[in-house]
């Protein structure tokens, strides 16, 4: 598989440095460690204060095929994948012959010295590595050389580009969580590697790094840490899951952090199961959900797929419960360690009969933590499942961040009656039904079991119930039922986070997009402007859609909805949604498994502009 | 003057532990083992507002609506009723939980989780009402359902059986009991030894379906279970909490070899064996016994299987002693400080 586009022509010549803005890709085989280098010199650079980004390419494999991990360096603060890098690092004899034939003209080729390379291009510059000998000189186990050779790449591209060694090691100590033995291993080979490419490399292309203070008071997250940390400021109590890529380092994020939660005796606020396959752990949220808990899971498609007749059980029986979905690319098993927004209408739509799921669309590491909260107030404000979309990209890549904000509201935990305010609400109301609607909002007052009152209980059941949760099969009965949620359906736009809008009446042509589009997003928009393209911007939070979709769609002249996907889902709930005209709506389409790019975005747009 | 009702000593009625009408065939052995549900909450005065009663989809998970109208349910999915139970349970180990499933639900949709909820040792009554018949889809074989049975829709079952207490006790269950629903005293005693026991109970009760199984050489039918029920011992449970100061425990007296078993709660079991010596604490015996039982078309019955239980989930998961959907806001959210000191750690 390619991950780099067609070339980017570059005008800049040797003699004029290119300074924090260009991009790296290393490739190497899965499971030789690589990561590790590769978080080093994110780290590197963001701890340098230059805004970077770090794009794990990876296959679904243990160890051997082939694996990229793309590295940008923007110091205008652009943080989405560019298809084009500079700079290859070529540690992998299965892809070396691509991935030199796809470095751009006045790009650098690192390579291992014992790579067959195809014949030497006079456009690019080459470095070679003898990683071989190299090796045999550090002062490394034996057992640990395979593990620590890919710290030779980092050395090179140290003393290549400058990048200073002292934070070089501030960043492997945190790398390995502050043990010095196993750091100072690997950075032996650094300092091992970097000596002998000052002493025998002339530098002679463009590139290299100088410290800025651009992420001085940022953090450096994955969107499932967020994610988890956001679940855990939330006051998730339970968590049950089936490990599925790319969401299982969400729980292990929420196995980490409960530590936060632990009483001075040790005991735990928060529970996690692993469940025997995702219906199970959907089933278990669900009963913790009915009893009271504020509960969650995370899984990714397949898993979503499985869950899906429990989903119908929570949105019929009313039970607030959080699914994290970590969309990876479908359908089936499809492409499970690549990007996707393939799953929006399957998860708004998820369940049979008639029914809708509240989807929570984070973009970025501040808004995982804070839909991470968020979303359990939604759930036991509207009592039903919340849904979070997030994706392989947020969910499994660093992002810079600017640290969260605590929560700015105390928890909500919904109209929950213990046994006096049941008692009240007796009083008020001659009855209790656990689906009666007193308040005119679709949403009823709900008890939990445990609640020491003789009226207290009733029997959640997905089957045709009414108001006081008693079967029925009476078809008015049913449709009294179903006007209700349709009328909590419509409740729950008070309730989920509003669109981001960027408008300003001048401008005649509106994108609007969700998720982690967005970097790539606003890149395009600054490029289209530098060319006279102005755009006005919408970024969809959750679906339903909320009314300002519509109004932003409606008053310009041109609207593109640019998706991840293949189908164009988010136009498709528009469509649904609009009987209007929408021949001025235009879908952009994306969905090749990899993080979207603002040139992508650019060159689509221009095209259609041009038709 | 009218006749004052009898009450327990919540100063409830039996009536306060009913549920709504049955909706299931009159006969039906489910009602029976309803009644039995019933009316042991009542005689073991057990507040209901604690207790759970769960199940999955099937004529038997239909019955918590017919019994203990004051505590909360959950009708949930065909086979997923363990799952359920989990994690109302994981929200709130102070409940105790009564699940009903059936042979359907369990033996062939639900066998994956029925197993693995035992192997998590989540602290429920988990009854089986085992009829060898899907009832609602109208007629067809379950997985409980012996080799050769002939029903009238689907002619002759060409699998052998699966043995649901064999599955249990396989998976690692403490408590393994097999009963008939025609059996109200073993029931009940089942019934009160299981709601006594720290770990999940398996009561596997034979319970005809008058409509679909009930020809008199069916395994699963009343007739056969009344003429060929072999109780393996008496059962007694003696609960010196229930007992009044005054009032003396009574202990039947009488031959055969007897067994106690201490349960958590303090009170204990009294298993006084009937024609054959069984010790249900030997899992060997319990297995082959069952083996032999199925070959020689045996139906024992009585507690199966014992073992001290093993931590429960709620005690491996170290949870603290308020119920997790009881805690206090602060418990469930920590300090801004907290969140400030990891945030210094991603930077």
């Amino acid at each position: 598989m390619a991950v780099n586009a067609p070339m980017e022509k570059k005008n800049a010549s040797s003699s004029d440095p290119i300074i924090n803005d260009f991009a790296f890709s290393v490739a190497t085989q899965n499971g030789s460690g690589s990561q590790t280098s590769n978080t080093v010199l994110v780290r590197t650079l963001f701890n340098m204060g230059i805004p970077v980004n770090g794009k794990n390419l990876f296959p679904s494999n243990i160890k051997g095929l082939p694996t990229w991990y793309t590295i940008r360096a923007s110091k205008d603060g652009y943080v989405a994948r560019r298809a084009t890098t500079e700079i290859i690092v070529a540690y992998n004899q299965d892809t070396v012959t691509e991935d030199i034939q796809n470095t751009p003209e006045g790009g650098v080729v690192i390579y291992r010295d014992d790579l067959k390379i195809p014949p030497e291009r006079d456009d690019v510059v080459y470095y070679p590595v003898p990683v071989r000998n190299l090796m045999k000189e550090a002062d490394v186990p034996r057992a640990f050389k395979a593990r620590v050779e890919n710290m030779t790449y980092v050395g090179v591209v140290a003393q290549l580009f400058d990048l200073d060694m002292d934070v070089v090691w501030r960043s492997l100590l945190d790398q390995f969580g502050g043990k010095e033995k196993p750091a100072k291993m690997n950075m032996d080979v650094i300092h091992l590697a970097a000596d002998w490419a000052a002493d025998n490399l002339v530098k002679s292309d463009p590139y290299r790094f100088e410290a800025m203070n651009e992420t001085e008071g940022k953090i450096l997250i994955t969107g499932n840490e967020a994610a988890a940390l956001g679940s855990i400021f939330g006051g998730v109590h339970f968590v049950a899951w089936y490990p599925i890529t790319p969401s299982t380092s969400v729980v292990d994020a929420v196995n980490k952090y409960k530590a936060l939660r632990r009483t001075d005796d040790g005991e735990n606020t928060v529970a996690v199961v692993q469940a025997e396959d995702e219906l199970a752990a959907a089933g278990m949220i669900i009963g913790a959900g009915f009893a009271g808990a504020r509960s969650m899971t995370a899984t990714s498609g397949p898993g979503i797929s499985l869950m899906s007749e429990f989903v119908g059980l929570a949105y019929q029986a009313e039970i607030p419960c959080v699914f994290w979905n970590i969309v990876r690319m479908g359908p089936s098993t499809g492409l499970p360690t690549r990007t996707s927004q393939g799953d929006l209408l399957s998860t708004h739509f998820l369940g049979h009969g008639d029914s809708r799921q509240i989807v929570l669309l984070p973009s970025n590491p501040e808004e995982a933590f804070e839909f991470g909260w968020r979303a359990f107030d939604v759930a036991e404000q509207m009592q039903m499942p919340v849904f979070v979309n997030s994706d392989l990209d947020l969910g499994m890549n660093n992002w810079m961040a600017d640290p969260f904000d605590y929560p700015d509201e105390p928890m909500k935990r919904g109209k929950t009656l213990n046994a006096e305010t049941l008692a009240q609400f007796i009083e008020e109301h001659g009855t209790w039904g656990r689906y009666m609607d007193v308040d005119g909002d679709g949403v009823g007052y709900r008890t939990i079991p445990g609640t020491d009152h003789p009226r207290a209980a009733y029997f959640a059941r997905g089957t045709g119930h009414n108001e006081m949760a008693v079967y029925t099969e009476r078809s008015d009965d049913w449709i009294k039922n179903m006007t209700r949620l349709a009328l909590k359906l419509e409740t729950v736009k008070k309730y989920i986070p509003a669109d981001v809008i960027d408008y300003d009446e001048s401008k005649s042509i509106g994108l609007i997009s969700f998720g982690t589009n967005d970097p790539a997003i606003q890149e395009a928009r600054d490029l289209l402007s530098a060319n006279g393209v102005e755009t006005n911007y919408l970024r969809v939070r959750a679906v339903p859609l909320l009314d300002t979709v519509k109004d932003f769609a409606f008053k310009h002249d041109t609207v593109y909805v640019i998706e991840n996907n293949f189908d164009g889902q988010l136009h498709q709930i528009m469509k649904l949604e609009y009987s209007e005209d929408m021949t001025h709506i235009h879908p952009l389409t994306l969905g090749d498994g990899l993080p979207m790019t603002a040139r992508w975005i650019v060159d689509s747009i221009n095209a259609k502009e041009a038709e | 003057m009218a006749k004052q009702p009898i009450v327990n000593k919540l100063n409830l009625t039996k009536d306060d532990y009913q549920g709504r009408t049955t909706t299931l065939c009159p006969g039906c052995g489910h009602n029976s083992i309803s009644n039995q549900i019933v009316q042991t909450a009542f005689d073991l005065s057990i507040p209901q507002h604690n207790l759970l009663k769960m199940s999955g989809i099937g004529c038997s998970s239909k019955s918590p609506a017919y019994f203990l109208g004051r505590s909360h349910g959950f009708n949930a999915l065909h086979g997923r009723m363990p799952s359920v139970v989990t994690g109302a349970l994981m929200a709130n180990h102070s409940l105790r939980a009564v699940a009903v499933s059936g042979d359907g639900d369990t033996g062939s949709i639900g066998m994956g989780q029925f197993k693995h909820v035992i192997r998590r040792n989540v602290p429920f009554v988990y009854i089986i009402e085992n009829n060898g018949v899907y009832g609602l889809t109208k007629g067809q074989f379950s997985a409980t359902a012996e080799e050769g049975l002939e029903l009238k829709y689907y002619g002759k079952n060409p699998f052998p059986e699966i043995d649901l207490a064999m599955e249990a006790i396989i998976s690692g269950a403490t408590f393994v009991a097999r009963s008939f629903s025609g059996d109200k005293n073993q029931v009940q005693s089942l019934l009160e030894a299981a709601l006594a026991h720290k770990g999940t109970a398996i009561l596997d009760i034979i319970s005809p379906c008058v409509t679909f199984n009930n020809d008199d050489d069916s395994q699963h039918s009343f007739k056969y279970g009344v003429k060929h029920n072999i109780p393996l011992h008496e059962i007694q449970v003696v609960n010196p909490y229930l007992v009044e100061e005054q009032d003396e425990i009574e202990v039947e007296q009488s031959e055969g070899e007897v067994i106690e078993v201490q349960m958590h709660d303090g009170s204990y079991i009294r298993l006084k064996s009937v024609d054959r010596d069984y010790d249900p604490r030997n899992k060997g015996q319990a297995m082959s016994t069952i083996i032999d039982a199925q070959r020689d078309e045996l139906f024992l019955t009585g507690l199966l299987y014992y073992e001290e239980p093993r931590p429960t989930l709620p005690e491996i998961e170290n949870l603290v002693e308020t119920p997790l959907a009881n805690l206090d806001d602060t418990l469930s959210r920590p300090s801004k400080d907290k969140l400030d000191a990891v945030m210094k750690t991603f930077m």
